[in-house]
């Protein structure tokens, strides 16, 4: 076993450790720290998606080098680099671009505590990516619901406190369900390892035992997940805790807690229950329908929204039912579609919600649609920004949006109609309201109304660090546009030793 | 079957009592302690699935170090794990419900959630 190896346990140990140091650190110092450690961890990963590119294929950590079926596993491969050092970018940009309105939002002396809950959050993220071992993901699950929590209530004020508790009450469903699912996979099989897991689950499937019980397990666990990434029935908590929440919450919530869930999820498919038996149990075509409902619902209450910070957030729900779609569909292709929008969504949705606040700012400090007019001249970087992202999330070419589309379409153009049909019909759908909702913001953003004439014209001051972490944004969505098949065959040969 | 496993069945009926209680209750100190219901269930069902009949606890006594003499030790360890996760998370959701009650007066979700709508702040 080479040194690099050890690189993912090294991801996960060093926020967890960090957070706990945060508490001794104060003001300049302890933003240096988190700093440090998230830029740290971004190199980290960047170091490590190139040494196992060029290892060429996935392999297995033994914790204290116990052998397979005593000892906990930690589990690398091209997918889980690329996600990783994908999220510790979009990460480190929504904390840069957040900043300057969370040192209004939270309490200098409190500020440490809430670096202390970017860096559970980090943790909990890369042990979801990397862990080989299903209760260990759940008690990092849970990690992540209570880090997220504190970043949703760090506002302060009552509404987003409300927020915070509402998704709590559903996190804590969801996490029963998910708990029990584990309990009752652990009650069947013996192990807890998801390799072990998978060889007993297909020997248990082949001899056509307990078959009401897997499905039952497969339900669980799929429904526990779906609530937490906010699959579109259980999405009531996403408005309000989106919308409460300071940007920088708001973005890291939207482009990181909610995609860790689906990856724990895409990773369960594939490692736990095999994707034969997901196709044998239904959950797919279960999941593929809530999808599909969600692309369209979403869409549709997101046009109703007069609140910008609540239509964003509307969208996620929309978005989020096409990774389910992808998933749902139950092939390579499938999947391959959904992972590539789990990042251009998260890199996308991000700069969105960091946007919002200077937008919010330039149009008098309301945040209804129809007073954002002209903020585009107000706030050009922010506002262009805002353009950029809108139209990648319509899907216009060399964004992001637009390869992860096509990849939709590759995916079902030949498999059967029953799949076919439906899958091309919502997505042109959702696409088209997509565009009427995201257009109407951007042409409101560049259109002077009659009454704003005589407004003086006063400019939004923003930092540097927020320009930078603006620019980053949208450099990381052209080059997941431009650079999109080199990602693709990277997540394809990722997806293939995934398994 | 049915007749024998009565911890199993008493943690399945706990269970759903407690998941109703955490859905559909507005009070949000009943929540929290359906959520405690849950796990406890969860918990019961896991100890009741570790337990072998006629072994004694995973802890080496008189020098028996045969597996055959004990109890399956895994499931008290994730027991215990799971008992830590399920006090934090009821921690902090009972912190959360401390502040809520400091500003609205009230435990009843449907009421601060009116009363957060009208004041807007």
């Amino acid at each position: 076993m080479e040194l690099w190896q050890s690189l993912p346990l090294v991801s996960i140990i060093l926020p967890l450790f960090s957070a706990a140091v945060m508490i001794v650190l104060r003001g300049k110092g302890a933003r240096a720290f988190c700093f440090a450690v998230l830029g740290g961890e971004t190199l980290l990963s960047g170091f490590f998606l190139i040494k196992i590119r060029a290892f060429g294929q996935s392999y297995t950590y033994p914790m204290g080098h116990y052998p397979a079926p005593f000892g906990n596993e930690i589990r690398a491969g091209l997918f889980e680099a690329i996600a990783l050092f994908f999220f510790m970018l979009i990460l480190l940009l929504s904390l840069a671009g957040g900043l300057h309105k969370l040192e209004e939002h939270v309490r200098k002396e409190r500020m440490p505590l809430y670096y202390a809950m970017i860096l559970l959050m980090t943790a909990s993220l890369s042990a979801q990516i990397f862990t080989n071992d299903l209760f260990t993901s759940y008690v990092f699950v849970e990690i992540m619901t209570l880090a997220a929590a504190g970043l949703i209530a760090a506002h302060g004020k009552g509404r987003a406190i409300l927020a915070s508790a509402r998704y709590m009450v559903m996190n804590m469903v969801a996490s029963s369900l998910f708990l029990l699912g584990i309990v009752l996979l652990y009650d069947l099989t013996g192990h807890l390892l998801m390799s072990p897991i998978r060889q007993q689950v297909a020997a248990l499937a082949a001899e056509g035992q307990y078959k009401l019980a897997l499905i039952v397990v497969v339900g669980l666990i799929t429904v526990g997940l779906s609530i937490k990434s906010a699959l579109f029935p259980f999405h009531s908590w996403v408005p309000d805790a989106y919308g409460t929440a300071s940007p920088a919450s708001a973005a890291i919530m939207s482009g990181l807690v909610s995609h860790a869930y689906l990856f724990l999820l895409m990773k369960i498919i594939y490692r736990v229950f095999g994707t034969e038996l997901f196709a044998v149990t239904g959950i797919e075509n279960v999941l593929f329908v809530f999808g599909l409902a969600g692309m369209l619902i979403g869409s549709i209450v997101a046009i109703l929204q007069q609140d910008l910070k609540r239509m964003i957030a509307y969208s996620s729900v929309a978005q989020v039912g096409y990774i389910f779609m992808g998933i749902g569909l139950g092939s390579r292709a499938g999947m391959l579609a959904a992972a590539f929008h789990l990042l251009a969504h998260a890199a996308c949705k991000s700069m969105l919600f960091i946007t919002t606040d200077a937008l919010i700012r330039a149009s008098g400090g309301s945040s209804d649609l129809r007073d954002l007019r002209g903020a585009g001249f107000r706030a050009r970087l922010t506002a262009a920004a805002f353009a950029v992202g809108s139209i990648s999330m319509v899907g216009f070419p060399f964004l992001g949006g637009f390869p992860s589309k096509v990849n939709f379409v590759r995916a079902v153009i030949d498999i059967d109609p029953i799949h076919r049909i439906p899958v091309l019909i919502f997505l042109v759908l959702s696409t088209w309201l997509n565009t009427l909702y995201f257009l109407r913001a951007v042409i409101s953003l560049y259109t002077m109304g009659k009454q704003d004439q005589p407004r003086r014209e006063e400019r939004v001051r923003t930092g540097i660090a927020y320009a930078l972490s603006l620019a980053g944004f949208i450099a990381l969505n052209a080059g997941l546009g431009l650079f999109s098949q080199r990602i693709i065959n990277g997540l394809l040969s990722g997806l293939s030793m995934f398994s | 079957m049915i007749l024998t496993n009565y911890a199993e069945i008493a943690a399945m009926i706990l269970f759903g009592i407690g998941l109703m209680l955490l859905l559909l209750n507005k009070n949000m100190i009943k929540k929290i302690i359906g959520f405690s219901m849950t796990d406890s269930a969860i918990f019961l069902y896991l100890a009741a699935k570790g337990y072998i009949s006629g072994r004694k606890a995973p802890i080496v006594t008189d020098g028996v170090t045969s597996a055959e003499a004990y109890i399956n030790p895994i499931p008290a360890g994730l027991v215990l794990t799971g008992i830590v996760v399920s006090v934090a998370s009821s921690a902090v959701l009972l912190a959360l419900t401390v502040r809520l009650y400091r500003k609205y007066h009230t435990l009843n979700l449907d009421e601060i959630t009116d009363r957060a709508r009208k004041g807007e702040e």
